[in-house]
């Protein structure tokens, strides 16, 4: 009885580290198999080809600087929106918001980020593009803009969710402290309370990024997709096309081991290093405030 | 410096301010609520009956989306089998066995990666692993291990959270009482993590339930007037199915389409609303 207990303990013991062990091999594997599709690009293509801008599949053109800088172009427009909306609204449920509002508000933004991306994108083609077209004056809806202002939403929950974590782990002893010095909230929050959040905000943002790069099915459903070098803010309000979308939109179409495949599987790769830098910066971020949050009280 | 800090006007600026901030917050919230309302509204008359129970016909332009809900409710059981006990055993051991140590900060970055990973790069990697290396096919099968890969770090985050949330004295007593480390974890901590670990579940699969890119090379089909039969089959699923029947399908029927997203959007939003209530219920309940 006796030892049959303490096997069963020792085989479990086992397989619950196994788990806990299996989240690193899903990244290589992960890794592994977008290299192992995505590596053999570069002996079929030669580096200047892919790094042309001119994005033509169907005659052997595999330039990915129109969906790089389409990414960013949309990417950025996000940011603009998703950073202001995402801070204010993480300040106003953390700082300002009395307890009851709080309540409603944290799982309405919660809501946000359950919404499907297909349904954003859905509307987006229905409400938001025709709208678009006839109030900006555009000669279509579908663009860059677009695709930004949705992005912006899908990553304002990120936002909130890691800024609001940040800014209520500041210790209540530096408010108070600015209180009795004679602050204002106002002033409080400015100059006291985001400060000392800022790490945890600077994470909050990169996370939102991240979220908007590798956004997939919104974008594809209301940018046009065209793959057009964008060359400035102007680009904004015409068409482009992603990263993400370009392989969401060509994987189904392509033979199995062509050119185009690894092509498709070598932006992936792309995509892949690009989250693991902003996904590494941002953690550390956070590692580092833990520490100093450690000093602080000890 | 010191002048302005204390100038009169600082309570006019913070009234001002908290102005402000209040109609950011708003302009957030209200958009989220308008969408919600507004696909509530336009699909409602959209649904009936046949609608929900019926199979589509016409080159998806007429009939109902049966087979569409079925298999987003395969894919969610699916995406469970694979995830729940997977996530909640990897959570058990970051918050019960795991030491501070280089591997331990290993597997956290791991997960955070995990959960930065573009969901169009998960369907890549599905097609290379499951549907060509392991040659399970486009099917049902492929579809769900690759969103259980997707849905892990949620799954791992939230439930270790609530597992760390049961106080030490908890573990400290049914040790000194006798009883093992799993016994402890199994009797006493799992019980009292429970909702906590219940709505990362849910909220993982919520996800899942409504996503499209993972799926679109690894499971999902673009019409299937049938049921599927195994999990080799690949399956019809809302998501796609919306994307589908907004994009490339000429002269679909607005009202379908409508329909189409307001049966994946309460289908995502009640997951939603039972983790919120397990949630707030638990914290009302709660002892310690």
């Amino acid at each position: 009885m006796e030892k049959s207990l303490s096997w069963r303990e020792f085989i479990i013991t086992r397989l619950i580290q196994s788990s806990g062990y299996s989240a690193i091999l899903f990244v290589a594997l992960i890794f592994f198999f977008l290299l192992r599709e995505g590596l053999p690009t570069l002996s079929e293509v030669d580096a200047s080809s892919l790094l042309n801008f001119r994005w033509y599949p169907i005659e052997s053109y595999f330039g990915i600087l129109p969906l790089l800088s389409g990414s960013l172009i949309v990417t950025l427009g996000a940011a603009l929106i998703a950073v202001p909306f995402g801070i204010g609204t993480a300040v106003y449920i953390s700082e300002i918001a009395p307890r009851w509002m709080r309540e409603i508000l944290k799982p309405l933004v919660e809501l946000l980020g359950g919404l499907p991306s297909v349904v954003l994108g859905f509307l987006g083609i229905l409400v938001l593009s025709p709208f678009l077209r006839v109030f900006l004056d555009l000669p279509t809806g579908l663009t860059a803009f677009t695709g930004s202002l949705l992005l912006g939403g899908i990553a304002v929950p990120t936002v909130v969710s890691v800024a609001e974590d940040a800014l209520d782990s500041v210790p209540r002893a530096y408010r108070e402290g600015a209180w009795a010095l004679g602050a204002t909230k106002w002033q409080t929050i400015w100059r006291v309370t985001l400060p000392a959040a800022k790490s945890g905000v600077l994470t909050a943002i990169m996370l939102g990024v991240g979220r908007a790069i590798g956004e997939t099915m919104t974008v594809m459903m209301v940018t046009g997709n065209a793959p057009v070098l964008a060359t400035g803010l102007g680009s904004l309000f015409s068409p482009v096309r992603t990263m993400t979308a370009t392989i969401a939109a060509e994987m189904g179409e392509v033979a199995n081991g062509s050119t185009h495949y690894h092509v498709l599987f070598f932006i992936g790769m792309v995509l892949f290093i690009i989250s693991l830098i902003v996904n590494v910066i941002a953690s550390s971020v956070v590692f580092r405030a833990k520490k100093r949050a450690e000093r602080i009280l000890s | 410096m010191m002048t302005k800090f204390l100038s009169r006007n600082r309570h006019t600026v913070q009234r001002l301010g908290f102005v402000a901030i209040t109609l950011v917050a708003v302009a957030t919230v209200l958009p989220i609520i308008g969408t919600v309302i507004y696909i509530l509204v336009k699909g409602g008359s959209a649904i009936s009956l046949e609608f929900l129970s019926g199979f589509p016909h016409d080159g998806m332009r007429a009939g109902g989306i049966l087979p569409a809900i079925i298999g987003t409710l395969y894919l969610t059981i699916g995406t469970a089998i694979f995830s729940v006990p997977l996530g909640i055993a990897a959570a058990i051991y970051l918050s019960e066995y795991a030491k501070d140590n280089q591997v331990t900060r290993l597997i956290r970055l791991a997960i955070i990666n995990l959960a930065g990973i573009p969901s169009v790069v998960y369907g890549l990697f599905g097609l290379g692993l499951f549907v060509l290396f392991l040659q399970f096919g486009t099917s049902i099968l492929a579809a769900s291990l690759t969103l259980s890969i997707m849905t892990l770090p949620v799954i791992i985050s939230t439930s270790e959270e609530a597992l760390r949330a049961v106080p030490q004295s908890f573990r400290t007593v049914s040790i000194s009482l006798g009883a093992t480390r799993w016994q402890t974890i199994s009797r006493i901590i799992i019980k009292e993590a429970l909702p906590g670990i219940l709505t990362g579940v849910i909220l993982g699969l919520e996800r899942a339930a409504g996503e499209t890119a993972p799926i679109l090379f690894t499971g999902a089909a673009f019409f299937l007037p049938r049921l599927p039969h195994s999990v080799f089959d690949a399956t019809m699923a809302l998501p796609y199915h919306l994307f589908v029947i907004s994009t490339q399908v000429p002269e679909m029927p607005i009202q379908i389409q409508y329909g189409t997203a307001l049966v994946l959007l309460v289908f995502v939003l009640t997951m939603n609303v039972i983790a919120t209530v397990i949630r707030s219920r638990a914290r009302a309940r709660r002892q310690w």
